[in-house]
Protein backbone atom coordinates (compact mmCIF):
# COMPACT_ATOMS: atom_id res chain seq x y z
CA UNK A 1 0.00 0.00 0.00
CA UNK A 2 1.10 3.26 -0.90
CA UNK A 3 1.96 6.15 1.71
CA UNK A 4 -1.06 8.47 0.30
CA UNK A 5 -3.47 5.39 0.65
CA UNK A 6 -2.84 4.13 3.72
CA UNK A 7 -5.79 3.28 6.02
CA UNK A 8 -8.24 4.08 3.14
CA UNK A 9 -9.53 0.83 2.27
CA UNK A 10 -11.97 0.05 5.42
CA UNK A 11 -13.74 3.05 3.93
CA UNK A 12 -14.76 2.43 0.89
CA UNK A 13 -17.91 -0.35 2.14
CA UNK A 14 -19.09 3.06 3.99
CA UNK A 15 -18.76 5.71 0.89
CA UNK A 16 -20.41 3.29 -1.62
CA UNK A 17 -22.85 3.15 0.76
CA UNK A 18 -23.43 7.44 0.91
CA UNK A 19 -22.27 7.55 -2.61
CA UNK A 20 -24.99 5.25 -4.09
CA UNK A 21 -27.75 5.73 -1.14
CA UNK A 22 -27.06 9.75 -0.38
CA UNK A 23 -25.16 11.69 -2.82
CA UNK A 24 -26.33 10.22 -6.34
CA UNK A 25 -30.11 10.19 -5.23
CA UNK A 26 -29.86 13.93 -3.97
CA UNK A 27 -27.18 15.00 -7.11
CA UNK A 28 -29.78 12.94 -9.21
CA UNK A 29 -33.04 15.20 -7.47
CA UNK A 30 -31.22 18.18 -7.72
CA UNK A 31 -30.70 18.05 -11.31
CA UNK A 32 -34.29 18.12 -12.18
CA UNK A 33 -34.60 21.73 -11.22
CA UNK A 34 -32.77 22.65 -14.55
CA UNK A 35 -33.88 19.77 -16.94
CA UNK A 36 -35.77 22.62 -19.08
CA UNK A 37 -31.91 23.86 -19.87
CA UNK A 38 -33.35 27.21 -18.04
CA UNK A 39 -33.84 28.80 -14.24
CA UNK A 40 -37.51 28.63 -14.88
CA UNK A 41 -38.28 26.64 -11.29
CA UNK A 42 -35.57 28.96 -9.61
CA UNK A 43 -37.50 32.22 -10.66
CA UNK A 44 -40.99 30.88 -9.58
CA UNK A 45 -39.64 30.05 -6.21
CA UNK A 46 -37.92 33.05 -5.74
CA UNK A 47 -39.98 35.45 -7.69
CA UNK A 48 -43.42 34.82 -7.10
CA UNK A 49 -44.73 36.35 -4.06
CA UNK A 50 -46.50 32.94 -2.24
CA UNK A 51 -43.46 31.21 -2.61
CA UNK A 52 -41.09 34.13 -1.19
CA UNK A 53 -43.74 34.07 2.07
CA UNK A 54 -43.02 30.50 2.57
CA UNK A 55 -39.20 31.15 2.37
CA UNK A 56 -39.47 34.70 4.70
CA UNK A 57 -42.04 32.33 6.82
CA UNK A 58 -39.52 29.71 7.56
CA UNK A 59 -36.74 32.21 8.08
CA UNK A 60 -38.64 33.82 10.41
CA UNK A 61 -39.71 30.78 12.55
CA UNK A 62 -36.04 29.47 12.66
CA UNK A 63 -34.74 32.76 14.07
CA UNK A 64 -37.90 32.63 17.16
CA UNK A 65 -37.27 29.35 17.85
CA UNK A 66 -33.42 29.64 17.98
CA UNK A 67 -34.49 33.02 20.35
CA UNK A 68 -36.97 31.06 22.33
CA UNK A 69 -34.35 27.86 22.40
CA UNK A 70 -31.45 29.99 23.92
CA UNK A 71 -33.79 31.60 26.53
CA UNK A 72 -34.29 28.14 27.93
CA UNK A 73 -31.24 26.49 27.13
CA UNK A 74 -29.01 28.68 28.39
CA UNK A 75 -29.84 28.30 31.98
CA UNK A 76 -30.35 24.78 31.33
CA UNK A 77 -26.93 24.43 30.18
CA UNK A 78 -25.25 26.74 32.80
CA UNK A 79 -27.38 25.04 36.22
CA UNK A 80 -25.54 21.23 34.79
CA UNK A 81 -22.32 22.84 34.41
CA UNK A 82 -22.10 24.02 37.74
CA UNK A 83 -23.70 21.67 39.87
CA UNK A 84 -22.93 18.56 41.69
CA UNK A 85 -22.03 15.38 39.64
CA UNK A 86 -25.52 13.62 41.37
CA UNK A 87 -27.35 16.78 39.91
CA UNK A 88 -25.58 16.94 37.01
CA UNK A 89 -26.58 13.23 36.10
CA UNK A 90 -29.83 13.97 36.79
CA UNK A 91 -29.86 16.96 34.93
CA UNK A 92 -28.81 15.22 31.92
CA UNK A 93 -31.29 12.27 31.97
CA UNK A 94 -34.43 15.16 31.64
CA UNK A 95 -32.75 17.05 28.85
CA UNK A 96 -32.17 12.97 26.80
CA UNK A 97 -35.22 11.51 27.43
CA UNK A 98 -36.85 13.70 25.62
CA UNK A 99 -34.47 13.91 23.27
CA UNK A 100 -34.72 10.58 22.30
CA UNK A 101 -38.63 10.42 22.80
CA UNK A 102 -39.89 10.16 19.25
CA UNK A 103 -41.21 13.57 17.74
CA UNK A 104 -44.44 12.44 16.79
CA UNK A 105 -44.81 10.97 20.63
CA UNK A 106 -44.06 14.68 21.61
CA UNK A 107 -46.03 16.25 19.16
CA UNK A 108 -48.96 13.91 19.77
CA UNK A 109 -48.92 15.73 23.68
CA UNK A 110 -48.99 18.88 22.53
CA UNK A 111 -52.08 18.28 20.40
CA UNK A 112 -53.71 16.73 24.04
CA UNK A 113 -52.40 19.92 25.86
CA UNK A 114 -52.88 22.95 23.32
CA UNK A 115 -56.28 21.77 21.47
CA UNK A 116 -59.61 23.61 21.46
CA UNK A 117 -60.05 21.27 24.56
CA UNK A 118 -56.57 20.43 25.47
CA UNK A 119 -55.60 20.33 29.31
CA UNK A 120 -54.74 24.13 29.10
CA UNK A 121 -57.79 25.32 27.84
CA UNK A 122 -59.92 23.26 30.49
CA UNK A 123 -57.81 24.62 33.12
CA UNK A 124 -58.19 27.84 31.89
CA UNK A 125 -61.94 27.46 31.13
CA UNK A 126 -62.65 25.76 34.78
CA UNK A 127 -60.29 28.16 36.78
CA UNK A 128 -62.66 31.11 35.28
CA UNK A 129 -59.27 32.64 33.20
CA UNK A 130 -61.00 33.04 29.94
CA UNK A 131 -64.19 32.06 28.47
CA UNK A 132 -63.45 31.02 25.52
CA UNK A 133 -61.00 28.39 24.29
CA UNK A 134 -57.67 30.28 23.65
CA UNK A 135 -56.19 29.37 19.98
CA UNK A 136 -53.07 27.49 20.52
CA UNK A 137 -53.22 24.60 17.88
CA UNK A 138 -52.63 25.02 14.69
CA UNK A 139 -51.30 28.36 14.18
CA UNK A 140 -47.56 29.74 14.94
CA UNK A 141 -48.31 29.60 18.52
CA UNK A 142 -48.69 25.78 18.43
CA UNK A 143 -45.48 25.20 16.38
CA UNK A 144 -43.19 27.37 17.86
CA UNK A 145 -43.91 25.55 21.14
CA UNK A 146 -43.72 21.89 19.58
CA UNK A 147 -40.46 23.20 17.76
CA UNK A 148 -38.62 24.82 21.10
CA UNK A 149 -39.39 21.62 22.79
CA UNK A 150 -37.82 19.48 20.03
CA UNK A 151 -34.60 21.45 19.50
CA UNK A 152 -34.38 22.42 23.21
CA UNK A 153 -31.67 19.75 24.16
CA UNK A 154 -29.18 20.20 20.89
CA UNK A 155 -29.14 24.15 23.16
CA UNK A 156 -28.39 23.00 26.22
CA UNK A 157 -25.67 20.34 25.35
CA UNK A 158 -22.69 23.11 23.45
CA UNK A 159 -24.10 25.62 25.82
CA UNK A 160 -22.74 22.88 28.78
CA UNK A 161 -19.81 22.45 27.12
CA UNK A 162 -18.62 25.90 27.10
CA UNK A 163 -19.98 26.53 30.37
CA UNK A 164 -17.82 23.47 31.69
CA UNK A 165 -14.56 24.26 29.36
CA UNK A 166 -13.99 28.52 31.26
CA UNK A 167 -11.31 28.17 33.78
CA UNK A 168 -13.26 28.45 37.78
CA UNK A 169 -10.30 30.10 39.27
CA UNK A 170 -11.33 32.84 36.77
CA UNK A 171 -14.72 32.79 38.50
CA UNK A 172 -13.00 32.47 42.19
CA UNK A 173 -10.57 35.74 41.13
CA UNK A 174 -13.92 37.54 40.51
CA UNK A 175 -15.74 36.42 43.42
CA UNK A 176 -12.51 37.20 45.63
CA UNK A 177 -12.50 40.80 44.29
CA UNK A 178 -15.87 40.89 45.51
CA UNK A 179 -18.16 41.21 41.86
CA UNK A 180 -21.62 39.96 42.16
CA UNK A 181 -23.33 37.05 40.99
CA UNK A 182 -24.87 39.20 37.80
CA UNK A 183 -21.58 41.02 37.71
CA UNK A 184 -19.43 37.61 37.25
CA UNK A 185 -22.40 36.51 34.45
CA UNK A 186 -21.99 39.24 32.69
CA UNK A 187 -18.64 39.93 32.37
CA UNK A 188 -17.34 36.35 32.43
CA UNK A 189 -19.18 34.20 31.88
CA UNK A 190 -21.38 35.43 28.97
CA UNK A 191 -18.54 36.62 26.84
CA UNK A 192 -16.77 33.46 28.02
CA UNK A 193 -19.18 31.37 26.59
CA UNK A 194 -20.25 32.64 23.56
CA UNK A 195 -18.55 29.83 21.58
CA UNK A 196 -21.09 27.59 22.97
CA UNK A 197 -23.99 30.39 22.49
CA UNK A 198 -22.73 30.37 18.81
CA UNK A 199 -22.50 26.79 18.18
CA UNK A 200 -26.03 25.91 20.00
CA UNK A 201 -27.81 28.37 18.02
CA UNK A 202 -26.36 27.52 14.85
CA UNK A 203 -27.54 23.88 14.92
CA UNK A 204 -30.83 24.99 16.26
CA UNK A 205 -31.44 27.28 13.21
CA UNK A 206 -30.01 25.16 10.72
CA UNK A 207 -32.59 22.41 12.10
CA UNK A 208 -35.18 24.53 12.32
CA UNK A 209 -34.65 25.36 8.45
CA UNK A 210 -35.68 22.29 7.45
CA UNK A 211 -38.71 21.17 9.85
CA UNK A 212 -41.31 19.19 8.57
CA UNK A 213 -43.39 17.13 11.21
CA UNK A 214 -43.72 19.77 14.23
CA UNK A 215 -45.42 22.51 11.20
CA UNK A 216 -47.28 19.60 9.53
CA UNK A 217 -48.77 18.01 12.35
CA UNK A 218 -49.03 21.27 14.92
CA UNK A 219 -49.50 23.87 12.33
CA UNK A 220 -52.86 22.43 10.66
CA UNK A 221 -52.22 23.54 7.28
CA UNK A 222 -51.96 26.95 8.22
CA UNK A 223 -48.26 26.94 9.16
CA UNK A 224 -46.48 26.87 5.71
CA UNK A 225 -42.48 25.85 5.72
CA UNK A 226 -40.63 25.18 2.96
CA UNK A 227 -40.49 21.74 4.11
CA UNK A 228 -43.70 21.14 4.20
CA UNK A 229 -44.16 22.86 0.80
CA UNK A 230 -41.44 20.56 -0.90
CA UNK A 231 -43.40 17.52 0.41
CA UNK A 232 -46.65 18.58 -1.01
CA UNK A 233 -44.74 19.51 -4.45
CA UNK A 234 -43.69 15.65 -4.56
CA UNK A 235 -46.63 13.94 -3.45
CA UNK A 236 -49.55 16.23 -4.09
CA UNK A 237 -48.57 18.38 -7.12
CA UNK A 238 -46.05 15.61 -8.10
CA UNK A 239 -43.84 18.86 -9.88
CA UNK A 240 -40.58 17.54 -9.24
CA UNK A 241 -38.68 19.79 -10.83
CA UNK A 242 -40.03 22.82 -8.55
CA UNK A 243 -39.62 20.32 -5.83
CA UNK A 244 -36.02 20.29 -6.87
CA UNK A 245 -35.56 23.57 -6.87
CA UNK A 246 -37.07 24.50 -3.74
CA UNK A 247 -34.63 21.51 -1.78
CA UNK A 248 -32.01 23.30 -4.00
CA UNK A 249 -32.80 26.70 -2.27
CA UNK A 250 -32.98 25.68 1.16
CA UNK A 251 -29.93 23.24 1.02
CA UNK A 252 -27.92 25.97 -0.55
CA UNK A 253 -29.04 28.70 2.24
CA UNK A 254 -28.15 25.87 5.05
CA UNK A 255 -25.16 25.35 3.23
CA UNK A 256 -24.33 28.71 3.73
CA UNK A 257 -25.21 28.79 7.39
CA UNK A 258 -22.88 26.57 8.19
CA UNK A 259 -19.81 27.49 6.37
CA UNK A 260 -20.26 31.56 7.43
CA UNK A 261 -20.56 30.00 11.14
CA UNK A 262 -17.65 27.91 10.72
CA UNK A 263 -15.65 30.60 9.68
CA UNK A 264 -16.64 33.02 12.10
CA UNK A 265 -15.50 30.38 14.61
CA UNK A 266 -12.31 29.77 13.33
CA UNK A 267 -10.20 32.49 14.54
CA UNK A 268 -12.08 31.92 18.14
CA UNK A 269 -10.92 28.45 18.21
CA UNK A 270 -7.07 29.38 16.64
CA UNK A 271 -6.76 31.96 20.16
CA UNK B 1 -25.42 33.01 46.49
CA UNK B 2 -27.85 35.09 45.82
CA UNK B 3 -28.65 34.41 42.32
CA UNK B 4 -28.32 30.74 42.42
CA UNK B 5 -32.41 30.33 43.60
CA UNK B 6 -33.78 32.37 40.81
CA UNK B 7 -31.79 30.07 38.48
CA UNK B 8 -32.46 27.02 39.99
CA UNK B 9 -36.22 28.15 40.16
CA UNK B 10 -36.16 29.09 36.21
CA UNK B 11 -34.23 25.72 35.55
CA UNK B 12 -37.49 23.46 37.38
CA UNK B 13 -39.84 25.69 35.25
CA UNK B 14 -37.88 24.65 31.99
CA UNK B 15 -37.59 21.14 33.43
CA UNK B 16 -41.12 21.14 33.40
CA UNK B 17 -42.08 22.32 30.17
CA UNK B 18 -39.41 19.83 28.91
CA UNK B 19 -41.15 16.81 30.99
CA UNK B 20 -44.62 17.58 30.65
CA UNK B 21 -45.93 15.93 26.85
CA UNK B 22 -43.94 12.88 28.48
CA UNK B 23 -45.45 12.78 31.55
CA UNK B 24 -49.23 13.61 30.03
CA UNK B 25 -49.57 10.75 27.68
CA UNK B 26 -49.43 8.05 30.71
CA UNK B 27 -52.67 9.17 32.65
CA UNK B 28 -54.68 9.64 29.31
CA UNK B 29 -52.86 6.08 27.76
CA UNK B 30 -55.43 4.67 31.05
CA UNK B 31 -58.78 6.86 30.68
CA UNK B 32 -61.97 5.33 30.50
CA UNK B 33 -62.92 7.72 28.11
CA UNK B 34 -63.95 6.63 24.97
CA UNK B 35 -62.44 9.71 23.36
CA UNK B 36 -59.86 12.36 24.48
CA UNK B 37 -60.42 13.96 28.22
CA UNK B 38 -58.58 15.04 30.64
CA UNK B 39 -58.54 14.57 33.18
CA UNK B 40 -59.32 10.92 32.73
CA UNK B 41 -62.76 9.92 34.36
CA UNK B 42 -61.49 6.58 35.49
CA UNK B 43 -58.73 4.16 34.68
CA UNK B 44 -59.34 1.22 32.10
CA UNK B 45 -56.27 -1.32 29.67
CA UNK B 46 -58.63 -0.85 26.87
CA UNK B 47 -56.46 1.46 24.68
CA UNK B 48 -53.57 -0.92 25.62
CA UNK B 49 -56.02 -4.08 24.99
CA UNK B 50 -56.72 -1.82 21.59
CA UNK B 51 -53.12 -1.72 20.49
CA UNK B 52 -52.53 -5.68 21.21
CA UNK B 53 -55.73 -6.45 19.10
CA UNK B 54 -55.26 -4.54 16.29
CA UNK B 55 -52.89 -6.60 13.49
CA UNK B 56 -52.18 -3.06 11.94
CA UNK B 57 -50.41 -1.76 15.32
CA UNK B 58 -48.01 -4.98 16.07
CA UNK B 59 -47.38 -5.03 12.23
CA UNK B 60 -46.23 -1.76 12.13
CA UNK B 61 -44.19 -2.38 15.75
CA UNK B 62 -42.29 -5.66 14.16
CA UNK B 63 -41.28 -3.95 11.48
CA UNK B 64 -39.71 -0.98 13.12
CA UNK B 65 -37.88 -3.74 15.36
CA UNK B 66 -36.33 -5.59 12.62
CA UNK B 67 -35.77 -2.49 10.84
CA UNK B 68 -34.53 -0.68 13.45
CA UNK B 69 -31.80 -4.04 14.39
CA UNK B 70 -30.78 -4.27 10.76
CA UNK B 71 -30.16 -0.68 10.43
CA UNK B 72 -28.08 -0.78 13.92
CA UNK B 73 -26.43 -4.04 12.45
CA UNK B 74 -25.01 -2.02 8.84
CA UNK B 75 -24.70 0.94 10.55
CA UNK B 76 -21.92 -0.58 12.96
CA UNK B 77 -20.22 -2.61 10.36
CA UNK B 78 -19.92 0.17 7.67
CA UNK B 79 -19.48 3.03 10.10
CA UNK B 80 -16.67 1.17 12.76
CA UNK B 81 -14.43 0.60 10.19
CA UNK B 82 -15.09 4.27 8.50
CA UNK B 83 -14.55 5.68 11.86
CA UNK B 84 -10.60 3.49 11.86
CA UNK B 85 -10.37 5.13 8.59
CA UNK B 86 -11.05 8.77 10.07
CA UNK B 87 -9.03 8.35 13.12
CA UNK B 88 -5.93 5.98 11.73
CA UNK B 89 -5.57 6.47 8.23
CA UNK B 90 -3.55 8.44 6.64
CA UNK B 91 -4.31 9.25 3.03
CA UNK B 92 -5.19 12.45 0.84
CA UNK B 93 -8.72 13.51 1.06
CA UNK B 94 -9.34 12.46 4.62
CA UNK B 95 -10.70 15.68 5.58
CA UNK B 96 -13.38 15.61 2.56
CA UNK B 97 -14.43 12.17 3.56
CA UNK B 98 -14.85 13.17 7.31
CA UNK B 99 -17.56 15.80 5.41
CA UNK B 100 -19.41 13.39 3.43
CA UNK B 101 -19.48 11.30 6.90
CA UNK B 102 -21.19 14.35 8.51
CA UNK B 103 -23.33 14.97 5.45
CA UNK B 104 -26.78 13.37 6.29
CA UNK B 105 -27.37 15.38 9.01
CA UNK B 106 -26.55 18.65 7.71
CA UNK B 107 -28.34 17.83 4.69
CA UNK B 108 -32.29 18.27 5.51
CA UNK B 109 -34.03 14.97 6.25
CA UNK B 110 -36.68 15.97 3.35
CA UNK B 111 -34.42 16.82 0.72
CA UNK B 112 -32.83 13.35 1.75
CA UNK B 113 -36.23 11.61 1.49
CA UNK B 114 -37.67 13.33 -1.73
CA UNK B 115 -34.31 12.44 -2.92
CA UNK B 116 -33.91 8.46 -2.03
CA UNK B 117 -38.15 8.14 -2.67
CA UNK B 118 -37.54 9.49 -6.26
CA UNK B 119 -34.38 6.63 -6.75
CA UNK B 120 -36.53 4.15 -5.00
CA UNK B 121 -40.02 4.79 -6.87
CA UNK B 122 -37.85 3.91 -9.95
CA UNK B 123 -36.03 0.94 -9.23
CA UNK B 124 -39.12 -0.51 -7.24
CA UNK B 125 -38.03 -0.46 -3.99
CA UNK B 126 -41.09 1.51 -2.22
CA UNK B 127 -42.35 -1.06 0.71
CA UNK B 128 -39.61 -2.85 0.97
CA UNK B 129 -37.83 -3.09 4.51
CA UNK B 130 -34.78 -3.47 3.28
CA UNK B 131 -34.77 -0.03 1.50
CA UNK B 132 -35.94 1.71 4.31
CA UNK B 133 -32.59 -0.32 6.25
CA UNK B 134 -30.33 1.43 3.65
CA UNK B 135 -31.79 4.42 3.87
CA UNK B 136 -31.82 4.37 7.83
CA UNK B 137 -28.16 3.61 7.70
CA UNK B 138 -26.92 6.77 5.87
CA UNK B 139 -29.30 8.88 8.92
CA UNK B 140 -27.47 6.52 11.24
CA UNK B 141 -24.14 6.78 9.99
CA UNK B 142 -22.95 9.88 11.01
CA UNK B 143 -23.94 9.06 14.87
CA UNK B 144 -22.51 5.95 15.03
CA UNK B 145 -18.87 7.64 13.20
CA UNK B 146 -18.82 10.29 15.76
CA UNK B 147 -19.54 7.89 19.07
CA UNK B 148 -16.86 5.66 17.55
CA UNK B 149 -14.27 8.43 16.66
CA UNK B 150 -14.20 9.54 19.84
CA UNK B 151 -13.62 6.15 20.90
CA UNK B 152 -10.87 5.58 19.34
CA UNK B 153 -9.29 9.12 20.01
CA UNK B 154 -9.28 7.82 23.76
CA UNK B 155 -7.93 4.45 22.61
CA UNK B 156 -4.22 3.83 24.08
CA UNK B 157 -2.72 1.99 20.95
CA UNK B 158 0.44 0.92 23.56
CA UNK B 159 -1.83 -2.40 23.98
CA UNK B 160 -2.33 -2.80 20.65
CA UNK B 161 1.34 -3.10 20.06
CA UNK B 162 1.96 -4.86 23.36
CA UNK B 163 -0.38 -7.79 21.87
CA UNK B 164 1.77 -7.74 18.34
CA UNK B 165 5.16 -7.70 20.35
CA UNK B 166 3.98 -10.83 21.59
CA UNK B 167 3.31 -12.19 18.16
CA UNK B 168 -0.81 -11.83 18.40
CA UNK B 169 -1.51 -11.59 14.10
CA UNK B 170 -3.53 -8.02 12.84
CA UNK B 171 -6.44 -9.93 13.13
CA UNK B 172 -6.08 -11.45 16.37
CA UNK B 173 -5.06 -8.00 17.63
CA UNK B 174 -8.41 -6.52 16.18
CA UNK B 175 -10.76 -9.33 17.88
CA UNK B 176 -9.19 -10.14 20.88
CA UNK B 177 -7.73 -6.64 21.97
CA UNK B 178 -8.72 -3.28 20.09
CA UNK B 179 -12.59 -4.17 19.43
CA UNK B 180 -13.30 -5.77 23.34
CA UNK B 181 -12.06 -1.97 24.73
CA UNK B 182 -14.12 -0.37 22.51
CA UNK B 183 -17.48 -2.27 23.62
CA UNK B 184 -19.14 0.25 25.65
CA UNK B 185 -18.22 2.99 22.10
CA UNK B 186 -20.01 -0.09 20.54
CA UNK B 187 -22.87 -0.54 22.47
CA UNK B 188 -23.55 3.37 21.92
CA UNK B 189 -23.00 3.58 18.85
CA UNK B 190 -25.51 0.67 17.87
CA UNK B 191 -28.37 1.36 20.27
CA UNK B 192 -27.74 5.10 18.90
CA UNK B 193 -28.24 3.79 15.32
CA UNK B 194 -31.02 1.62 16.39
CA UNK B 195 -32.97 4.00 18.28
CA UNK B 196 -32.54 6.69 15.25
CA UNK B 197 -34.35 3.80 12.49
CA UNK B 198 -37.20 3.02 15.38
CA UNK B 199 -38.12 7.06 15.68
CA UNK B 200 -37.80 8.32 12.53
CA UNK B 201 -40.73 9.52 10.84
CA UNK B 202 -40.14 11.68 7.48
CA UNK B 203 -37.89 9.15 5.42
CA UNK B 204 -40.57 6.27 6.26
CA UNK B 205 -43.31 8.04 5.54
CA UNK B 206 -41.85 8.68 1.91
CA UNK B 207 -40.53 4.90 1.55
CA UNK B 208 -42.73 2.67 3.48
CA UNK B 209 -45.83 2.75 1.47
CA UNK B 210 -48.05 -0.08 2.70
CA UNK B 211 -45.94 -1.59 4.98
CA UNK B 212 -46.03 1.02 7.45
CA UNK B 213 -43.45 1.16 10.80
CA UNK B 214 -44.40 2.24 13.78
CA UNK B 215 -43.78 5.94 13.31
CA UNK B 216 -45.58 5.91 9.80
CA UNK B 217 -48.96 4.65 11.61
CA UNK B 218 -48.56 6.88 14.66
CA UNK B 219 -47.98 10.06 11.83
CA UNK B 220 -51.50 8.35 10.16
CA UNK B 221 -52.88 8.43 13.14
CA UNK B 222 -52.07 11.51 14.41
CA UNK B 223 -53.58 13.20 11.16
CA UNK B 224 -56.91 11.41 10.86
CA UNK B 225 -58.05 11.14 14.74
CA UNK B 226 -57.01 11.74 18.02
CA UNK B 227 -57.57 8.14 19.42
CA UNK B 228 -56.23 7.21 23.09
CA UNK B 229 -54.91 4.30 21.35
CA UNK B 230 -51.65 6.61 20.20
CA UNK B 231 -51.33 7.38 24.19
CA UNK B 232 -50.50 3.98 24.80
CA UNK B 233 -48.18 3.28 21.84
CA UNK B 234 -46.78 6.69 23.36
CA UNK B 235 -46.06 5.21 26.89
CA UNK B 236 -44.65 2.08 25.35
CA UNK B 237 -42.38 3.88 22.69
CA UNK B 238 -41.33 6.43 26.48
CA UNK B 239 -40.59 3.08 28.70
CA UNK B 240 -38.21 1.58 25.36
CA UNK B 241 -36.52 4.38 24.91
CA UNK B 242 -35.80 4.80 28.86
CA UNK B 243 -34.85 0.93 29.00
CA UNK B 244 -32.54 2.40 25.73
CA UNK B 245 -31.25 4.97 27.83
CA UNK B 246 -29.97 2.63 30.92
CA UNK B 247 -28.07 0.01 28.67
CA UNK B 248 -26.57 3.13 27.38
CA UNK B 249 -25.72 4.57 30.75
CA UNK B 250 -25.20 0.94 31.84
CA UNK B 251 -22.87 -0.66 29.39
CA UNK B 252 -21.94 2.31 26.62
CA UNK B 253 -20.09 5.18 27.27
CA UNK B 254 -21.14 7.70 29.27
CA UNK B 255 -24.19 9.52 28.36
CA UNK B 256 -22.60 12.99 27.84
CA UNK B 257 -19.96 11.30 25.62
CA UNK B 258 -23.20 9.91 23.66
CA UNK B 259 -24.84 13.51 23.60
CA UNK B 260 -22.21 15.21 22.16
Amino acid sequence: MSSTSKGFLPAIPALVLLGVFFLYPVIRMLGFSIETGNLDWYAKALGEGLYLQVFWNTFQIAVFVTFFCLLLGYPLGFLIATTTPFWATMGFIFVLLPLWTSVLVRTYAWMVLLGRNGVFNRMLIDAGIVADPLPLLHNLTGVLIGMVHVLLPYMVLPVYGAVKRLDPSIVAAAQGLGASSWRIFWRIYLPLTLNGIFAGSVIVFVLSLGFYITPALLGGGRVMMIAVLIEQQVRETLNWQFAAALSAVLLGFTLAVYALAQRAMRPEAAR
Amino acid sequence: MKGRHGLIAACAIIYFFLMLPLLVVFPISLSSAPYMQFPPPGFSWQWYERYLDDPQWIDATWRSLYVGVATAVLALALGVPLAFSLVRGKFFGRGILDRIAMAPVIVPTIIVSVAVYGLFAKLKLIGMWYGLVVAHTVLALPFVVLVMVAGLRDFDRGLEQAAEGLGASRLRTLMRVTLPLLRPSLVSAGLLAFITSFDEVVVALFLSGANMTLPKKMFDNILMEIDPTIAAVSVMQIVLVTIVLVLIGRFGRGLSATAR
